[in-house]
């Protein structure tokens, strides 16, 4: 493979289009309300109508809105167009579809009328977007790697390799400002370079799609819409570091991610764009799957390495670091998707341009999942940076029913609450951290006013609970103790000392705990207790008048998930 | 091997650079509290009772995996750290069922001299009563899930000292229990060696030997007559 082969793929691609493009989506959510079968329909509409040489019925990944699923989106290209993105009219997004409707769908593109429900594409849910890591999502066919090649696709490996130096792609990360997407939000420049100047024969790259917070499917999406992508992204991540070797970790629950993964891999095994001498270049690099078991704590990276070596998947203390000993005890790259997502893009368009979206320390931009009490429930990447009320409000369009939006939760188990007088808040790493919460790897559950905090709590704290792999005290004991006291205060049960008591395991589970799931255990509550006290305050039982004198116990309504 | 020099609460204290703080600390007489630290096999950083302040570093750092550094500030002993380490002996007594008075191991226990080292007088959580079992199925060793605070320690003896492979942790947070070969009775297992190092290495009395154990509870039939009618003849008033 030389770049000359990959501009004919390309070429070829883009010649075989066909002036109509139907686009339906096949992602994890579309898929569970039948896009399988409303892609099948759309075909044998096609072939009724005769205009098998005119329409293409692609199956692309997530269109974003998933709440309106399936969707499907027209697009004729413009005569004479080159670049398939931006020159195309694109039909409104025609919003749950059933197969029954593919007749009348084929049907508009010879004048004909619909009656199928359909999203405005200028309203502020697509507007307020801006694409990096979902640029090729919904667009391309995440099946077929010619796909991904018309649209510049391993370009940016092809660049890497015959241009560019392991040092030149290094100092470009570190310049572009990129921080891990997986939630910390370490710089990813700073990581490769330790990676790089450790010396060892031996060296992996992983990527973590070990994506667990409830309520988050940013990765899946990414994983299921555009795999390639990320294996781009890791091939130009172990050219930097000096690694032949690449895992991805991700998990069972996410069947369809992985059969994408599969079939991306292979395909790109067959091209030659994963194997031995690259490009005609000494890169070799090889990625393997490794399916995670269903363990949330294997998200955690030392964990993650041990359930990759075979073992029990248990974190161990750092250092050292995975990017002095890692797999193996090599030197060892880990990253998220969606930061592995954001590698080709830099690579092709700059580390300026890169650097000129978002804030002044947070840069790119951010996939959210939108979940909870909200309207439009989906996917959405917005500069860092954006207000928080621009996201839910405007974007998310509000509370359903009229409701009101009481406060978001980010960060999913590791993160916090923030109140609805806070929804001004810029989005990026060092604003969400002073209000207690955290980036995370994306989950955003809105709650409205028929949310009861301290049951949000007491529902993190359970998942905490029943996911700490049970290596340390703190987290294993803490968290069954911090979870019954909880309990008991929503019986209606326990004295402002319980209350006391669970403030201060809080903070002995954070500060003692072994990895990142026990320390960020006690988030959630430290962080609804710091803005919804009286909530707590409310159910407490009144210790001076002993047992009986107090509020009746209230009936609990389950958390937002 | 180069020497590194440093601080353990103020004394100055050299040690090889590859030493960790917990061995640094203990030749230089400081002892700092542990549970699943078990001299000759690996750490695991795992009981947490060992977690010191490092000047300069934000969180606290187990003694029994942190390597020295040239110049180091460390605490062992703060106001801070006595209220963790005693909360975490706590929430250990609150896990399972540890009644010391019924203990094979009462007196020779380190989680007990643990407890009244660290001044903790009573239990301050909710006891969980976790229903666990005890496996009596192996000829010489008994294992009792109730008093197990999973250290780890005769997982590791059994792996990285005797090979055998034997023990292992299955399920997890508070379900975690030891297991033997793939989760069948000890007794069964094939892999065992009998060496007995789990036993030797156990910190409480979850592991046990049988005759050992047997012998220590002799009955004396004569107390049992005494218990009965000593009340009704005032013999409890010496």
């Amino acid at each position: 493979m030389v770049i000359d082969d990959l501009m004919e793929i390309a070429a070829k691609e883009k010649a075989a289009r066909k002036p109509w493009v139907v686009r339906c989506c096949m992602a994890a959510g579309c898929m569970s309300s039948n896009s399988r079968g409303v892609k099948e329909a759309l075909d044998r509409a096609v072939k009724e109508a005769g205009m098998e040489s005119e329409v293409e019925v692609r199956g692309v990944g997530c269109m974003k809105l998933c709440c309106q699923g399936p969707l499907v989106q027209i697009d004729n290209e413009k005569p004479g167009a080159t670049v398939e993105v931006t020159s195309v009219d694109h039909s409104p997004l025609y919003e749950k579809v059933t197969p029954e409707d593919a007749a009348s769908l084929i049907g508009t593109l010879k004048g004909g009328k619909t009656s199928v429900e359909s999203a405005d594409p200028n309203q502020p849910f697509f507007t307020g977007q801006m694409s990096i890591v979902l640029a090729n999502s919904g667009i391309v066919d995440p099946e077929r790697i010619e796909s991904y090649i018309s649209l510049d696709g391993y370009d940016g490996l092809h660049h890497v390799l015959r241009e560019m130096t392991p040092k030149e792609v290094l100092d470009t990360m570190i310049k572009s400002g990129l921080r891990g997407r997986g939630g910390a939000g370490y710089p990813t420049g700073l990581k490769w370079a330790t990676v790089a100047k450790t010396p060892s024969a031996q060296k992996y790259v992983i990527c973590n799609a070990d994506e667990g917070d409830p309520g988050a499917f940013m990765d899946r999406s990414v994983l299921e819409s555009d795999p390639h992508s990320v294996l781009e992204g890791m091939a130009i991540g172990a050219y930097a570091v000096g690694a032949n070797q690449g895992f991805i970790y991700v998990r069972a629950e996410y069947p369809l991610a992985i059969s994408r993964l599969h079939t991306a891999i292979k395909q790109a095994k067959q091209l030659g764009l994963l194997g031995s001498g690259i490009f005609e270049s000494p890169f070799n690099f090889n990625i393997d799957l490794r399916i995670g078991a269903g363990a949330f704590v294997c998200g955690e990276e030392t964990a993650l390495m041990a359930s990759v070596e075979g073992k029990r998947g248990t974190p161990r203390p750092r250092p050292p670091f995975p990017a002095e000993s890692g797999l193996y005890n090599s030197p060892t790259l880990i990253n998220n998707v969606e930061t592995f997502a954001n590698v080709a893009p830099i690579i092709r368009k700059g580390a300026e341009w890169f650097a000129s979206i978002g804030t002044e320390k947070s840069k790119g931009t951010k996939v959210f999942a939108l979940a909870g009490k909200i309207t439009n429930t989906g996917l959405i990447e917005v500069p860092m940076g954006t207000p928080l009320r621009r996201i839910v409000e405007e974007m998310g369009g509000g509370a359903p029913d009229g409701g009101t939006i009481k406060a978001v939760q980010t960060g999913g188990p590791s993160g916090g609450c923030i109140p609805a007088h806070a929804l001004d808040t810029p989005v990026d790493y060092e604003s969400l951290s002073k209000l207690g919460s955290i980036m995370g790897s994306g989950g955003m559950i809105v709650m409205d006013e028929g949310t009861r905090m301290v049951d949000v709590a007491r529902f993190f704290m359970e998942f905490c609970m029943d996911e700490s792999c049970g290596k340390c005290i703190p987290c294993r004991a803490g968290t069954v103790q911090m979870h019954h006291m909880l309990t008991k205060i929503l019986a209606g049960k326990a004295t402002i000392r319980d209350l006391e008591q669970l403030e201060e395991l809080c903070d002995m589970v954070r500060n003692t705990s072994l990895c990142g799931l026990g320390q960020t255990a006690p988030n959630p509550v430290m962080s609804t207790l710091r803005f919804f006290r009286q909530e707590y305050l409310d159910l407490l039982q009144e210790d001076t008048l002993g047992p009986g004198a107090t509020n009746p116990p209230q009936k609990t309504v389950p958390a937002a998930n | 091997m180069a020497a590194r020099t440093f601080t353990i609460d103020g004394k100055l204290v050299t040690a090889e650079e590859n030493a960790t703080v917990l061995d640094a600390a203990t030749e230089a007489g400081i002892d700092i509290p542990t549970l699943c630290h078990l001299e000759g096999v690996y750490d695991v950083g795992a009981c947490r009772l060992c977690l010191v302040e490092v000047t300069g570093i934000g969180k606290l750092l187990p003694a029994c995996t942190t390597r020295v550094a040239e110049g180091m500030e460390i605490k062992t002993d703060s106001e801070r750290l006595r209220k963790y380490r005693r909360m975490t002996i706590e929430l250990l007594f609150a896990e399972r069922n540890h009644v010391c008075a019924v203990c094979v191991a009462n007196s020779h226990c380190e989680l007990q001299a643990l407890a009244c080292r660290l001044g903790m007088d009573h239990v301050r959580y909710d006891y969980t009563f976790p229903r666990w079992s005890v496996d009596n199925t192996h000829t010489l060793f008994g294992m009792d899930h109730n008093r197990c605070i999973l250290c780890t320690r005769c997982v590791r003896v059994c792996w990285h000292i005797e090979g055998a492979g034997t023990k292992n942790v299955s399920g997890r947070g508070s379900h975690s229990h030891i297991i033997s070969d793939l989760n069948q009775s000890w007794g069964s297992s094939e892999t065992c060696t009998r060496c007995g190092k789990c036993v030797m290495g156990c910190p409480t009395g979850a592991l046990f030997a049988k005759g050992v154990t047997v012998s220590e509870m002799e009955r004396d039939r004569t107390k049992l007559e005494f218990i009965v009618t000593a009340r009704e003849k005032k013999q409890w008033i010496a």
